[in-house]
């Protein structure tokens, strides 16, 4: 009952092109999210998770459904719970340290400085404090846009494939970095991603999605302590039972039975 | 550089032992060049003129000297001055008044797409019209003051700023949106924190272009209405004793001025806050 995040039977179609076309993109998602969980949602590429996530955060409505946000129903945005996007939400006409303030419009200038120079300093962009984001690199907007979603002080972080855009040993250290200060930060955060490695390298739980129409299939628990060794027999097991369950194998050549 | 460029400069490479006193002249990208290629082609085009002028045996087209001598004249004269003052004078009011609603209006259009339904049928229809076809109905309205070509310029303005506006706020990324929604925006906030911002780069090439129809559109007045300006200048030396060599010196004037204005305005797109708006353009 005590959850963080209660979607229940969220459901959402869409008009297809053709006239009279329905498309279903959710079927019944039902799922419960701990305070401080963090809970991934892989899923193969779309199945609605963005979709899902996006109704989650109040930016689009759900055909049926609802979504309980500490026992209460989401209308719409808020800023207790911050999204953090795939595509880049940082503002370009905005320098770093006024992008991370951006969340921070009521507080004291006194208060907004020390915040924002204790996140500039979490995501390492210390140095880059006036710097534009058409300077920085993609992994150094997307540190940006974390830190402005944490300067925010939300309950809440949900964010969508927040690393897709990025290399291969970015998105390695940005995943170190986000547990890091996810266990010092102890925000609930619900991560969208369509990578299975990802998902078992950060998750407490990860919710397994199927092809459209998206449902939740399997519920994995990551019993697994921090840091985790991607080497060790633990990863390898929770990340093999999630490619079995989205019918993949992991062998070359074979096909799934 | 071109591939013929990079052909030269390989060539020079595998010929000449000591290529450091030649390459400056040798790069056709050296700033030599650079100047040479302008100056040259202007020096050309004022050797033709006069060259052409004296072989047609006109007595009323002005050569190059001619129109230099018509400058200074004018110059002596105390004229060009004032005429200069009183054509930015009448651009500048009709201009800022097109800013000053063109900005607000074409954002709110955007924005609100029922308003947007309401009024883009009539901005459709008063865009084509030229502002010469509103000069007698300016004159009718204003009289011949400073009012009439204000308002023929604020008309020729207004139109590509509220447009450009408008396509801004409609092209919007979503992502911005939605982060400004997530973060509370109050309705005004919203307006100035995110869409004027994220917006500006566009609008103010939308305020470079008009601000060139502007230009055009105050010398075309000037013939008319008014009895002072670069417009008038043009007029009156072809009235009062086709004396064309003021007449070129007037046209003269006027493509200089107008460049001046569009280089201070492009300094407006080099502003941090709006230079991420232009990435990939050659500057």
């Amino acid at each position: 009952m005590n959850s963080a995040v209660s979607i229940r039977d969220v459901s959402m179609r869409f008009a297809g092109k053709r006239a009279g076309e329905q498309i279903d993109v959710l079927e019944t998602v039902s799922a419960e999210v701990a305070h401080g969980e963090f809970v991934c949602i892989v899923g193969p590429s779309g199945c609605g998770k963005s979709t899902l996530l996006n109704i989650v955060a109040g930016f689009i409505e759900a055909t049926s459904g609802e979504v309980l946000v500490e026992g209460e129903r989401v209308h719409g945005p808020n800023s207790r719970r911050i999204f953090v996007f795939q595509e880049n939400g940082v503002f370009p006409w905005l320098n770093v340290r006024e992008n991370v303030g951006f969340g921070l419009r009521q507080s004291t200038q006194k208060e907004r400085d020390l915040t924002i120079a204790r996140y500039i300093d979490m995501v390492s962009l210390a140095g880059f404090e006036n710097a534009y984001p058409h300077e920085l690199s993609g992994g150094m907007r997307q540190r940006v846009e974390i830190a402005r979603a944490l300067a925010a002080n939300p309950d809440i972080i949900y964010m969508d494939e927040p690393f897709g855009a990025l290399d291969f040993l970015t998105r390695l250290k940005m995943r170190a970095d986000l547990v890091r200060i996810w266990q010092s930060e102890k925000k609930t955060i619900l991560f969208v991603t369509h990578d299975i490695e990802e998902a078992v390298q950060l998750a407490d739980r990860v919710l397994v999605m199927s092809p459209r129409p998206g449902r939740i299939i399997e519920a994995v628990d990551v019993d697994l302590p921090r840091p985790r060794h991607l080497d060790s027999s633990g990863y390898l097991e929770k990340r093999d039972r999630i490619f079995e369950v989205m019918g993949m194998s992991l062998r070359v050549g074979e096909t799934a039975a | 550089m071109n591939s013929r460029g990079a052909e030269i400069a390989v060539e020079q490479r595998s010929t000449s032992p000591s290529p450091k006193s030649e390459t400056r002249f040798g790069d056709p990208d050296a700033l030599l060049w650079r100047i040479v290629r302008p100056v040259g082609m202007a020096a050309l085009f004022l050797t033709v003129w006069g060259l052409a002028v004296r072989w047609s045996g006109s007595d009323l087209f002005p050569t190059p000297g001619n129109v230099a001598r018509g400058i200074f004249e004018l110059i002596q004269k105390g004229l060009l001055l004032k005429y200069i003052v009183a054509s930015l004078f009448r651009v500048s009011w009709g201009f800022a008044l097109a800013v000053v609603i063109g900005v607000p209006l074409g954002l709110v259009l955007g924005w609100y797409s029922r308003a947007f339904q309401a009024f883009n049928p009539f901005i459709q229809v008063f865009r084509p019209i030229s502002p010469i076809a509103w000069i007698p109905v300016a004159i009718l309205w204003f009289g011949v003051s400073d009012a009439a070509p204000i308002f023929l310029i604020f008309l020729a303005s207004v139109f590509p700023i509220t447009v450009s506006a408008i396509a801004a706020v409609q092209n919007m990324q979503l992502v911005y949106l939605r982060a400004a929604q997530n973060f509370g925006l109050s309705t005004g906030e919203l307006f100035r924190q995110v869409i004027f911002r994220a917006c500006l780069p566009q609008i103010i090439t939308g305020i470079r272009i008009a601000l060139g129809v502007a230009w055009l559109v105050v010398v075309a007045a000037e013939m008319i209405a008014v009895n002072s300006g670069l417009g008038y200048l043009i007029i009156d030396a072809r009235n009062a004793g086709k004396r064309y060599d003021l007449v070129v010196a007037g046209m003269v004037m006027i493509g200089l001025i107008g460049l001046v204005l569009d280089l201070l305005v492009r300094q407006l797109e080099k502003f941090d806050e709006v230079r991420w708006g232009y990435a990939g353009r050659r500057r």
